[in-house]
């Protein structure tokens, strides 16, 4: 009995020993490219490191949480800024993220129906968008919303004058209260603030320069997300909908209560993924405003940029990474919460 | 139990790689506190030196390859000439991995920030042509009262005028003043098109405070917010609510050169370098440039751009490096540089050349004698970059807020230095 045991457990530790070693290559690759960065950025983040040499070298002080309280705490041009750019890109993912889920299901149905015809044409085009350069489909958008571009002309076929849209800071939501007589605001809002803004300045809603990013940025992913729906939508089986059919649901019917919740999972994960990647964005901001009209475009990744490689704060830069990360981490322990929640009461 | 050893397991594993990653790049770390001796800049080895730099242009980049060329054959030092995308990062990236480039292009803004950190060696003293750059180029290389830096050409604001428009409106002379320069652009706005155009940032307006007897920054001391900046300021405004100036963005244009190449302005205020944009893009546009309008007090004013030749404390060779300098500073290669791309020469002797070759261009130079360096403070890009922002909207903007939340935050950016 006993020696058996024994035995058995030595061949557990020698095929523990075995996968280790099978894993080795993976997790040394992980921890260098992925743990060692994220903590030397965490080191950069409590120090004074000013970008010369390394990080790790005796001149380099760690100052606790300053880098942080500048941010965070200390009223200043710093804070402001992460206050803009957290105000921004929180518009940014409130528009994006539904908006670009919708039209990826909205397409990813479309070109699944059988009854199409060039189902494969539609399928790539609506891809195209997502595989092409990022850049290149930035500078196109320039144009696109340039004040003679063709957003403006098709405006103004309508009999409207287009707005000047990269150089237009103000808000939606301000435009419309100004649409309804409410041109200053009410004290409560415009004295008291969060981060450095009032409370005024983050009701203002997303520039309209914003929105024309947001316009690019829904066009661009929806194509991804189309084609993470397509599996999913013809792994339902056929039979579901047919005896629905027979029940008597209509398209809406179907859709709501055949097509929606077994599409459930695969919409957390588009949820998710978009989540994340809209608080990251980045390129676009680079390439086409730099954060101006007036700091409307600014999103937290462009500002970690520029007071690193700018402003050559590397410490704060950091800091604003790592809130960021916290942000989203926050943001998708919340979503997960609230989907296991739904999954408990359905 | 066993995840947990996992867990240790991985810990120790990247506490192991972060020491390690420690170790390689302290062994070829550097210390701030060295300074180079004498000796040291004297030996030139026959090391290769890299050069960065952010180009113009085609015309640019095959004039530094020649020049780096024409070097390596007078001196036996080879030269790796690197064409940057974006400058300021790569460099950057240079100083954190350990190994700067050995010479690169260097802005003032940047320059700042490097001679703060003290990681510039500060070479002029050691060339014999220290005092032959124009005073307001030093002055923007200047840290701590040390020339750190030589500057590799200058850039003055001057006035572009349109001859075609400027005809068509039956005026005279060129504008004096600031009194006959909104008069001009009132007659110069017709036909769709604008009188004057100038660029939306602090580098496109301060001249503006200088010319009404204001100041940007003095020492320790921003001086943004003085009433003649205020009052400054308050006159861009209202050249732009009469509709008789605009600025790019108002015109569809990148910058206010675009503008006046596409005819959206009949008049701009900006640098030289206009000029090769204009012979490149538009060459159909026939201008002339004059020296820009004095104030209400009659004070001349204008702004100084430049760059600089950075080198590194740590270079490999620093002798060559040096060396390399001064081959480029040469009266002959910056005269070599202005045919090439047509930048103006930082020397001088060479700027005397330059105007007889250039007569045309002459204004430039001349304007050099009452020019002030563009403001640089380090660490203040982005609060430099808010002001802009904000300069941006100043056809809806309160010029005493914009100029009162920029001396805010730029004296925040001076103070945290002390």
């Amino acid at each position: 009995m006993i020696p058996a045991r024994r035995g058995r457990s030595a061949a557990r530790r020698r095929e523990a020993a075995a996968g280790w070693l099978m894993s080795a290559p993976v997790i040394v690759v992980l921890v260098v490219f992925l743990v060692a960065p994220i903590l030397m950025a965490a080191w950069v983040s409590i120090s004074d490191w000013t970008g010369i040499g390394s990080p790790f070298s005796s001149g380099v002080h760690n100052v606790g949480l300053a880098n942080y309280k500048a941010l965070l705490s200390t009223s200043g041009l710093p804070q402001q800024q992460l206050g803009e750019s957290l105000r921004n890109n929180l518009y940014y993912v409130i528009l994006v993220v539904p908006l670009q889920t919708a039209l990826a299901l909205g397409l990813a149905l479309i070109v699944s129906r059988k009854r199409l015809a060039g189902r494969g044409f539609f399928r790539t085009a609506y891809y195209f968008p997502s595989i092409t350069s990022s850049v290149a489909v930035s500078i196109l958008f320039l144009y696109i919303f340039g004040t003679t571009g063709v957003v403006n002309a098709l405006i103004s076929n309508v009999g409207l004058h287009g707005p000047n849209w990269f150089n237009d800071p103000d808000g939606i939501l301000h435009l419309l209260l100004s649409g309804l007589g409410v041109t200053h605001a009410p004290s409560a809002l415009a004295d008291h603030g969060f981060l450095g803004q009032p409370w005024w300045e983050w009701l203002a809603g997303p520039s309209v320069a914003m929105i024309a990013i947001i316009a690019l940025a829904i066009w661009t992913t929806s194509g991804t997300f189309m084609l993470i729906f397509l599996p999913a939508i013809y792994a339902i089986p056929a039979d579901l909908e047919e005896a629905a059919t027979m029940d008597g649901a209509n398209a809406w019917q179907r859709f709501r209560s055949v097509t929606l919740p077994m599409l459930r999972p695969t919409l957390f994960l588009v949820l998710t993924l978009g989540l994340i990647s809209t608080w990251q964005v980045f390129d676009q901001i680079y390439l086409m405003s730099q954060g101006n009209p007036a700091g409307t475009t600014l999103t937290p990744a462009y500002l970690a940029y520029v007071t690193s490689f700018g402003n050559q704060q590397w410490g704060q830069g950091a800091a604003i990474a790592f809130i960021l990360f916290a942000i989203i981490v926050v943001l998708t322990i919340a979503q997960r919460l609230i989907i296991s929640d739904r999954r408990d009461t359905a | 139990m066993k995840r947990k050893t996992a867990l240790t397991a991985l810990t120790a594993l990247t506490a192991g790689l972060v020491t390690l990653t420690t170790a390689c790049s302290s062994s070829n770390g550097f210390s701030s506190g060295t300074s180079p001796s004498a000796t040291q800049r004297a030996k030139a080895s026959k090391t290769p030196l890299t050069l960065m730099f952010g180009s113009s242009g085609t015309a640019e980049t095959n004039a530094v390859q020649a020049a780096a060329k024409a070097f390596t054959k007078q001196s036996g030092i080879g030269v790796q000439v690197i064409p940057a995308s974006n400058l300021t990062q790569q460099v950057a990236q240079g100083f954190a991995g350990g190994q700067p480039p050995d010479l690169f292009y260097l802005d003032p803004l940047t320059f700042q920030s490097y001679a703060k950190d003290g990681v510039l060696d500060a070479y002029p003293a050691s060339l014999p042509n220290a005092s032959g750059f124009s005073p307001a180029l030093q002055q923007a290389f200047t840290y701590q009262s040390t020339f750190t830096c030589d500057p590799k050409d200058a850039s003055t604001l001057a006035l572009y005028i349109n001859t075609a428009d400027w005809a068509a409106a039956g005026l005279g002379a060129p504008p004096a003043n600031w009194s006959q320069l909104q008069a001009d652009a009132k007659k110069l706005t017709t036909g769709g098109r604008v009188g004057l155009v100038i660029d939306q940032t602090h580098s496109g307006m301060d001249e503006f405070f200088y010319q009404n007897g204001g100041t940007v920054l003095d020492g320790d001391q921003v001086q943004l917010d003085s009433p003649q900046d205020v009052q400054a300021l308050t006159f861009l405004k209202s050249m732009l609510t009469q509709g008789i100036m605009k600025l790019p963005s108002q015109l569809n244009a990148g910058f206010s050169g675009q503008a006046f190449g596409e005819n959206k302005a009949a008049m701009d205020i900006i640098g030289n370098w206009e000029n090769g944009e204009l012979q490149t893009d538009y060459p159909n546009v026939k201008f002339k440039v004059y020296p820009l309008p004095t104030g209400p007090s009659g004070t001349r004013a204008t702004l100084s751009f430049t760059n600089c030749w950075g080198v590194p404390k740590q270079s490999k060779n620093l002798a060559g490096a040096i060396d390399f300098v001064k081959f480029l500073t040469g009266a002959q290669q910056e005269m070599t540089f202005a045919k090439a791309f047509g930048v103006i020469p930082s020397l001088e002797t060479a700027q005397t050349q330059y105007t007889q070759t250039f007569p045309q261009y002459a204004t430039f130079v001349q304007e050099l004698s009452y020019a002030h360096p563009d403001i640089a403070i380090a660490g203040a890009t982005q609060a430099l970059g808010a002001f802009d922002s904000a300069l941006a909207q100043l056809a809806s903007g309160n010029p005493a807020t914009i100029l009162k939340t920029a001396q805010t935050n730029l004296q925040a950016v001076v103070n945290q230095d002390k």
